[in-house]
């Protein structure tokens, strides 16, 4: 990767500095499968035009039909993308997304470490291809809502139709949206956000 | 019309350790490896601190003379708090190397580091509640 020389790097418009106050970031994860909108959620409640983000990972034999035994090293970019939302003065919430390869997100150290939680979006046109990354969801204990994106060409199931197909637990919110609307986008954040607090009060009384 | 099954999976007491790193190419059955990280603008095994995707960096003085372009780009573009992947966007620098960037500045106290808020056992509860007022004002 060649680096760009410094006279032609743009920083953040003027606008989209964040003030000297900012104290802390949060961070929050929106996963589904390939086309499924996660770009699209980002971009329609971010205040800053959506970055991209990547991490290069090698990996032996990616792809690579290795029959000689030889040592063959394949090294994979896996891209985010990711917006932000200024929640105060001090504090600041940013969203990353991503435009594919599913199976290499769980090996980005770092990126649902942390993580307040999840949110999963589908396309009910093709369902299955959310349930592996739900599955390490789960496995990880990183606590996530379902948002089911509507297509206007989409198989139309109801909510319990679909919390049975996915296998939900009781207490996980599933919601559906238009990933393309800011309100509607926002309301699906919010309703994570209330999950986690829900979280956070059955654990304080226990 | 009836959907695709998924069935639920439960935590694992720890997260799946990585398979170790061999010297020998894979066996069979274990083609793939772990990826590693690439460090790129260094090859020393420093230290590295803890540095989250959103950990806020703020620039604390002006490049000195002896700074590498990328560490003076680096600087410049931190006068206002900026996050380690926001950074990462703006130089077109995969995170392992703003990371590694970083951790020298970090240790010539030329940037200062905003800790990442991170989930815990027990989430903060007046943190989950001004982030709530906050997406209510959108």
């Amino acid at each position: 990767m060649d680096f760009k020389s410094s006279d032609t790097i743009t920083g953040p418009r003027t606008e989209d500095h964040l003030p000297l106050t900012a104290q802390a970031a949060a961070k929050i994860v929106i996963v589904g499968g390939f086309g499924v909108g996660k770009t699209t959620m980002v971009g329609s409640v971010s205040e800053i035009k959506p970055l991209t983000t990547e991490e290069t990972m090698t990996q032996a034999g990616i792809g690579v039909d290795d029959n000689y035994g030889s040592k063959s090293k394949t090294a994979t970019t896996v891209a985010m993308d990711f917006g932000r939302i200024s929640i105060t003065d001090q504090l600041v919430l940013y969203l990353f997304g991503t435009p594919g390869q599913e199976r290499f997100w769980f090996l980005w150290n770092g990126l649902f470490e942390g993580a307040l939680g999840a949110v999963v979006l589908v396309d009910t046109r093709r369902l299955e291809v959310s349930f592996d990354v739900m599955g390490r969801l789960e496995e990880r204990g990183v606590p996530f809502v379902v948002a089911v994106n509507d297509f206007p060409d989409a198989p139309r199931y109801t909510l319990d139709e679909l919390r049975q197909a996915l296998d939900l637990a009781e207490e996980i919110p599933i919601v559906r949206c238009d990933a393309r609307r800011r309100a509607s986008s926002r309301d699906v954040l919010m309703t994570l956000m209330s999950f986690l607090h829900s979280l956070t009060m059955s654990a304080a009384s226990t | 019309m009836i959907p695709p099954q998924r069935r639920r999976r439960h935590p694992t007491q720890e997260p799946p350790p990585p398979p170790p790193l061999k010297l020998e190419g894979p066996k069979d059955g274990e083609g793939e490896r772990p990826p590693e990280r690439l460090y790129i603008l260094t090859g020393e095994d420093g230290e590295r601190a803890p540095i989250d995707l959103v950990t806020l960096i703020v620039a604390r003085a002006d490049p000195p003379r002896s700074a590498a372009p990328e560490q003076s780009a680096l600087l410049r573009l931190c006068q206002s708090p900026l996050s380690v992947a926001e950074i990462s966007a703006y130089l077109n620098l995969p995170i392992s190397v703003v990371t590694v960037l970083l951790t020298e500045l970090l240790t010539a106290e030329l940037v200062q580091a905003r800790a990442p808020v991170i989930r815990q056992a027990r989430a903060d509860r007046s943190l989950l509640e001004a982030v709530m007022h906050g997406l209510q004002k959108l």
